[in-house]
């Protein structure tokens, strides 16, 4: 049977404000969903879509699928324990930079530890926006927000850094606009075993509007962003005449055909590079020193919590002494009175 | 310190005695747990009934020699019908002068006190907090039988030629000890032989000597003439079939997983360690075999969080903890509710609030159980009566839960969770099938996830992955078809709804039972771990021909239906309970007809079975 995204859409209607980020994320992953049934022969009934509490956790109402809207901060342990109860299933979070980062930083960096096989999606506006805007713990240093009237004092989370540190095995960054882009990702999302985490950077026209402005604004775009691409060079730029190299242990921004250099000179990308070294270097990329990285920046291959579980109750269970209940009573120590 | 090696002389004497109390005492790192264990385990291989009862402090290792280290494991052992592990003790076993310090109150007048004289020291006695050097004459209980032994130096003489290091040696005190109090109680030893030979199997060089020390504390006993008495306690009558010795931590493990071999869900448990509760993450963590996963989490928010996303996939899910993990459960247990999904929420009670006394048994998660959350959320909570109970307990909380789709508290305690008893082996046979509404294909389209049944008002369980039941659920409030909803009417009727559902679970609950006369002077009320104190109590006041009878209560909420009938029964009632009388407010608001006499206590320690008969005495 073959999808279409309309297969995946719910008769629920979509009550986000008027030109709200998130819309485009739901078109990117409808989309994506008949890709990848194709991709990995799955049928629309083993989806799950589980949030915890935000704008962007709305999602799965939205989605034709089976959903769970679960409570703030812990959709994480919510999808851990879908996918562990049913590894059958395909375990799909949506979350908010409150809800995974603060919150539920716990539950989020735990589950990217354990390379549980769910994906994640993180809505990136910078913004409380259900609690009418106070700032995140992404919101830039120095931000003036409802709780912040004289600027905030305190430092943002990179969830890219966070997710290495956790040694996770998967993530990617997109920007709400670039529905192609978050729909190609998706589909390498499902196609990774583990814990895959989704950045995206989202518009809240509201209570943060143009926060990621200076880099997603259609004018300077592809300028100060780069889309990497596992095998190909690091090139950017609206004339393609951008590029990274390695200068040193640091990297630089450089210009094709200037000093001589050439594509060959450039960084290829490697998404699978187990050392996180580079990724954490591309994943620490910001405007205007470097562009900021887009696209699958790391993928590497593990085995995944449910994996474990899976192989682990094969294996007792086929050198089991002990089968059922009765068994179980009667195992140990008894005496029998008579 | 000559004085504490003189031995007294006396005529001995085999006591044939129906119950003996038994207390093993010492520093936390000196093995008193284990002793008590393998003591109550060889009592009740022989035959006789056993309650036990381990106190032991918050601590791993307290400093040494302390009062604050001292761990304690009492077991009563008897012919008869144990139903306590006894309050006060015939026989105090003390290694150091801390421990006597601190058990002492805990003999009775007639007690043999056996003593390791080797840390009867100066330095000994003055850690201990004593004011002089005669511990005996300075807690005044001379009268005791004193029985001074120099167990650890006993212990390096028996174990010279071992070529074990000076450390490990010592270490095996505890088996001497054992050895003696095995001779005391005329115990057989091939079982303590048996389980040495399992525990050191990767150890094989310790199997012999500790096996050597536990015969010659054995011989030591037998040769001193020191130990006045030594009893014989005929086998208990116990009804025909297969026991074993269960604790409550083991039996809720095993309950549960028996509830989900009878419902074919597999049991997913997530969790997070805590003091009392922690053991039976272990015992199911052991039980891959039974097809049980559990999932160690980061805290006990996840702990439910990730059971309630298992529930939702199909499995049965359960949680385990303990009073303040509970508290931390509280949101999450609001979405179990208003999702409607089977949990089994399992509270191993301790001393609160807050940290309080965590190694200590407590009834004081009551008012939490029943009331602990925001918003219009009744959920069922049923009560556990005794270590072996427990079982029942957790079985039916997995039926209850399953069945009628919401979640259940199920309530234990410290007291039960480490206490043990032998126990009659059930057979899965004998108990009832569980029938969650499961279903496997649309019966209309979309599929309405809250339409209910008529008998139950219990929802349908729609696994994900199955064909056509796709729907969202979650913590906003719903209308019966799935659909988000703040409309006021459709919140109130949902609400109702959720509580009429709870409500009707008294439907298909067991009448209260009245254990002695239907009709008396006082009944005697109860609930969870102080079932064996509250009927000993009642069996004495009714002995003395007194007109009391006990109801003991494991459904807590809803009630069984005839409990105002049973209370009219009776002149007066007493709610006794391990808190400050949350049971008994509790009935107060749901049966405001009666007047309700309270007998409490808030000591971290179960009751006496003296502090019982008084109460009730006094208002008789």
């Amino acid at each position: 049977m073959k999808y279409t995204p309309q297969d995946f859409k719910s008769s629920q209607e979509v009550k986000w404000c008027p030109g709200c980020g998130d819309y485009a994320i739901l078109a990117s992953v409808q989309r994506a969903m008949p890709d990848i049934c194709e991709a990995l022969n799955y049928t629309k009934e083993r989806f799950v879509f589980v949030s915890g509490i935000g704008c962007s956790s709305r999602f799965p109402y939205y989605m034709n699928t089976y959903g769970f809207h679960g409570i703030h901060g812990r959709a994480s342990a919510i999808a851990t324990g879908v996918k562990v109860a049913n590894p059958t299933l395909t375990v799909w979070q949506i979350t908010g930079d409150g809800d995974a980062l603060a919150i539920g930083g716990n539950h989020f960096i735990h589950a990217i530890r354990r390379n549980i096989d769910i994906n994640i999606i993180l809505f990136n506006n910078q913004i409380y926006g259900l609690t009418k805007g106070q700032y995140s713990p992404t919101s830039r240093l120095g931000i003036v927000t409802k709780t912040s009237p004289y600027g905030t004092v305190e430092h943002p989370f990179n969830p890219g850094a966070l997710i290495l540190g956790a040694r996770g095995t998967f993530f990617a960054r997109s920007i709400d606009v670039e529905i192609k882009l978050t729909q190609d990702i998706m589909v390498a999302c499902a196609k990774h075993d583990g814990t895959a985490v989704t950045e995206v950077l989202v518009n809240c026209v509201i209570f943060n509007d143009k926060t990621h402005a200076e880099i997603t604004d259609k004018d300077y775009r592809a300028d100060r962003t780069i889309v990497l691409k596992h095998g190909e060079p690091m090139i950017f730029g609206k004339d393609r005449d951008k590029g990274l190299m390695l200068d040193g242990m640091k990297l630089k921004v450089v210009k094709l055909g200037e000093n001589g250099i050439t594509e060959k000179d450039l960084m290829v990308h490697d998404a699978e590079e187990e050392n996180p070294g580079m990724h954490s270097m591309l994943i620490d990329m910001k405007y205007p020193e470097f562009p900021v990285a887009l696209g699958v920046i790391r993928a590497v291959k593990d085995k995944t919590y449910d994996d474990n579980v899976r192989d682990q109750v094969i294996d007792v269970r086929e050198h089991a002494q002990i089968h059922n209940m009765d068994e179980l009573l009667r195992s140990g120590a008894t005496w029998e009175v008579k | 310190m000559d004085k504490f090696d003189k031995t007294f002389h006396m005529q001995h004497k085999v006591i044939d005695t129906k119950e003996v109390v038994v207390r093993f005492t010492g520093d936390s790192g000196d093995g008193m747990q284990l002793t008590g264990t393998l003591f109550a385990d060889a009592s009740a291989l022989f035959g006789n009934d056993i309650s036990t009862f381990p106190d032991f402090p918050a601590e791993i290792r307290a400093p040494q020699g302390t009062v604050s280290g001292v761990s304690g494991f009492q077991v009563n052992i008897g012919s008869g019908e144990i139903c306590t592990p006894g309050d006060f003790c015939d026989v105090l076993v003390a290694m150091n002068p801390a421990a006597l310090r601190a058990n002492a109150q805990w003999t009775k007048p007639t007690a043999s006190i056996i003593l390791d004289s080797d840390t009867f020291d100066e330095k000994g006695i003055i850690k201990a907090g004593f004011k002089t050097m005669d511990p005996v004459a300075e807690l005044n209980i001379q009268d005791r039988t004193i029985i001074f032994a120099a167990i650890s130096s006993l212990t390096k003489e028996s174990l010279k030629d071992s070529g074990l290091d000076a450390k490990t040696i010592l270490r095996s005190k505890n088996m001497f000890t054992l050895g003696m109090c095995y001779y005391m109680f005329n115990r057989p030893m091939e079982f303590t032989f048996k389980y040495l030979e399992t525990k050191f199997r990767k150890k094989p060089e310790l199997i012999e000597p500790n096996k050597k020390v536990l015969k010659d504390g054995y011989n030591y006993a037998s040769n001193i003439q020191a130990i006045p008495n030594t009893y014989t306690i005929q086998p208990a009558k116990l009804e025909k079939g297969i026991y074993r010795n269960i604790n409550g931590n083991q039996a809720t493990a095993w309950g549960l997983l028996a509830a989900s071999e009878k419902s074919g869900r597999p049991l997913f448990c997530g969790s997070y360690p805590i003091t009392p509760a922690t053991s039976i993450l272990e015992e199911l963590a052991l039980r891959k075999d039974l097809n049980a996963k559990t999932l160690q989490c980061e805290d006990e928010i996840a702990g439910i969080c990730t059971s309630i996303g298992a529930a939702y996939a199909g499995n049965f899910a359960v949680t385990t903890t303990s009073g303040p993990g509970l508290s931390l459960k509280c949101e999450a247990l609001g979405l179990a509710m208003i999702t409607e999904l089977p949990l089994v929420i399992v509270d191993v009670q301790r001393g609160g609030p807050s940290t309080g006394i965590p190694t200590k048994t407590e009834q004081t998660d009551l008012n939490q159980a029943l009331y602990g959350r925001n918003g219009e959320c009744p959920i069922a909570v049923i009560a556990s009566h005794s270590p072996s109970h427990c079982f029942d307990a957790a079985f039916y909380a997995g039926k209850f839960a399953m069945e009628h789709m919401m979640p259940v508290i199920l309530l234990t305690e410290g007291f039960l969770g480490n206490g043990s008893e032998p126990w009659k082996i059930p057979s899965m046979k004998d108990y009832p099938a569980i029938e969650p509404p499961i279903i496997t294909e649309p019966q209309e389209t979309p599929f309405w996830p809250y339409k209910r049944d008529e008998l139950r008002m219990a929802r349908r369980w729609a696994f994900p992955g199955t064909l056509g039941l796709e729907h969202r659920i979650g913590g906003l409030e719903k209308n019966n078809n799935g659909s988000v909803s703040s409309d006021p009417l459709v919140h109130e009727r949902m609400c109702a709804e959720r509580a009429e559902k709870v409500a009707r679970m008294a439907n298909f609950i067991p009448d209260q039972t009245v254990i002695g006369e239907e009709k008396g002077d006082v009944l005697v009320v109860g609930w969870g771990g102080t079932f064996g104190h509250l009927y000993t109590a009642v069996k004495e006041l009714h002995a003395e021909g007194k007109k009391v009878s006990l109801a003991h209560f494991d459904y807590i909420f809803p009630l069984p239906k005839n409990t105002a009938d049973i209370f009219a029964n009776f002149k007066k009632i007493i709610v006794c309970e391990l808190n400050s009388g949350q049971f008994a407010d509790y009935l107060k608001a749901r049966h405001q007809q009666f007047t309700y006499h309270q007998c409490n206590k808030v000591q971290g320690q179960p009751f006496i079975v003296k502090e019982i008969v008084d109460a009730v005495n006094a208002i008789l």
